[in-house]
């Protein structure tokens, strides 16, 4: 585990600007609002014959993962090359004993190849942020992922999803449902829910799988599926992280889905325009039934298309920020 | 100093007038008008209903263009651009409210590029404020005019049409 400091204090620049993302934990609405329109414009261009524009040509992106990915890699990839950086994705398998100095020494030969941008995904709790930390000055790092610390751009493509299809945040009823005990993208959507001023939001799960003091982040609690998604707006699934899990808490899969499992009868208690969406992979007949994740409700797939736009936003947004800190320090 | 005039509505006539002469001249019977967006669209809008042109109008906003990202970052609300047929070997007229150093043309020129390989690109510009940095200039345009280093022009509109010179901040 690294130590998570102030996040702020490391993820603008002293205009206020974004230049790392490591946490939407402490930012303003504002700058979110500027996240969700910034990558508004982006799933337009995204829909365009010519998928590209040049705002990062001659950056080098490194996605730097220590833990396995598909779709958060590819989404990264996809948006760095359509921004004209260029690309260079490193997986490495970490070994758990000498973590700090090894990441000390990938990061400085990174360095060594100039790179611009990491964008960084590892099982530890502050890993990005430590590498915020220790990165050469100008170089922007994006958080893809860090234990079960936080998932900002898997939250904003979220909110980005949720603000395509509903507009405004604070009439709605966000339900979170499932592994919330082992779950960043919980984390990361309840912070970004209640700056953007979401009405209510809860969380739904067996005990075993929510953590202590749960409800000091302003969530309501429901351990009763039926009960915790009435009239709800926005139903957000998440995944069964049985590779985070090192003890029996759960009975088994069956009974899982049989008590926080979505059915579309289920779905009935929320409001009949209800949304539901899950950041994948999706375990079907585990955390939700096929007639729903493929239903008229689901916007699954929406979500990834999102996710390319929020992370050219944020990437672009960061690199901004880092070049107008260069600009500002030369000036002085 | 002013050049010219500063009326919007006889700028916009003579404009139109020289476009359709040189139309004719460059033998281009079915051109796309293009405006870059906002003031670029309002008079992109009144020279197509001038020439009565069957094409609908393209916008292009630029902001992911400009060569100065580095200098000052993202525009947050950057909309999308809209190219509304094949620009692939067609006659583009380009169309934008002032031309100042080139640098926003040059940008247009870049964007309109990845949409296809035109046939020609005319430019129209209301204002020429002859402060080029880039070897840019417009086929048509309505005026020039001369600032002071603390002046500037600023378009309002889309109806009507008015040109502001004001005080720089």
């Amino acid at each position: 585990m690294f130590d998570i400091k102030d996040p702020n204090s490391i993820q603008l620049n002293s205009a206020g600007q974004l230049k790392h993302f490591i946490t939407t934990e402490g930012l303003s609405r504002e700058l979110l609002t500027e996240i969700l329109e910034t990558a508004d414009s982006f799933v337009d261009m995204n829909a365009q014959q010519v998928k590209k524009v040049p705002l990062l040509r001659g950056k080098t992106v490194v996605n730097l993962f220590f833990e396995s990915s598909t779709r958060t890699l590819s989404t990264f990839e996809l948006a760095a090359k359509r921004l004209s950086a260029d690309v260079l994705n490193l997986n490495i398998s970490t070994s758990s004993t000498s973590k700090g100095e090894t990441l000390k020494d990938t990061l400085q030969t990174l360095e060594a190849m100039h790179s611009d941008m990491f964008v960084v995904r590892h099982s530890d709790s502050g890993a990005a942020h430590f590498i915020a930390e220790h990165v050469t000055p100008n170089v922007a790092v994006i958080n893809a992922g860090d234990g079960r610390h936080a998932h900002p751009t898997q939250a904003m493509l979220d909110m980005l999803t949720i603000r395509r299809h509903k507009g405004d945040f604070s009439p709605l009823i966000v339900a979170i449902v499932g592994d919330i005990l082992h779950s960043r993208v919980a984390r990361s959507q309840i912070h970004a829910l209640r700056i953007l001023g979401a009405a209510e939001i809860r969380v739904i799960a067996p005990t075993t799988l929510l953590p202590r003091n749960i409800e000091a982040l302003g969530v309501k609690v429901f351990t009763h599926m039926q009960t915790g998604l009435k009239d709800a707006d926005v139903v957000i699934m998440l995944r069964l992280q049985k590779e985070r899990m090192q003890s029996a808490l759960l009975p088994s899969e069956s009974e899982f889905y049989k008590l926080f499992g979505l059915t579309n009868e289920k779905l009935q208690h929320a409001k009949p325009d209800a949304v539901v969406m899950h950041p994948g992979p999706i375990n079907r007949g585990v955390e939700i039934e096929s007639a729903v994740a493929d239903g008229p409700q689901s916007l699954i797939l929406d979500q990834v298309t999102n996710g390319i736009a929020v992370r050219m936003a944020v990437m672009s947004m960061s690199m901004s920020g880092q070049m107008a800190e260069k600009n500002m320090k030369a000036e002085a | 100093m002013v050049q010219g005039t500063l009326s919007v509505e006889s700028m916009l006539d003579k404009m139109a007038s020289e476009l359709k002469t040189l139309l004719i001249h460059r033998q281009i019977e079915d051109p796309i008008i293009i405006g870059i967006r906002t003031g670029g669209i309002w008079i992109a809008e009144r020279l197509h209903t001038a020439l009565a042109l069957d094409n609908a109008i393209g916008t292009l906003d630029i902001s992911f263009y400009r060569d100065d990202f580095s200098q000052i970052g993202l525009h947050p609300k950057v909309q999308a651009s809209q190219i509304p047929c094949v620009t692939e070997g067609r006659d583009i007229v380009l169309v934008d409210d002032v031309i100042m150093s080139g640098r926003t043309i040059r940008a247009a020129l870049n964007e309109l590029f990845d949409y296809g390989r035109p046939a020609s690109v005319t430019l129209v510009t209301l204002l020429d404020l002859q402060r080029r940095q880039l070897p840019i200039q417009a086929d048509i345009y309505g005026g020039t005019l001369s600032l002071a280093a603390n002046q500037q022009v600023k378009l309002t509109g889309p109806d009507p049409l008015t040109l502001e010179i004001s005080q720089k901040d």
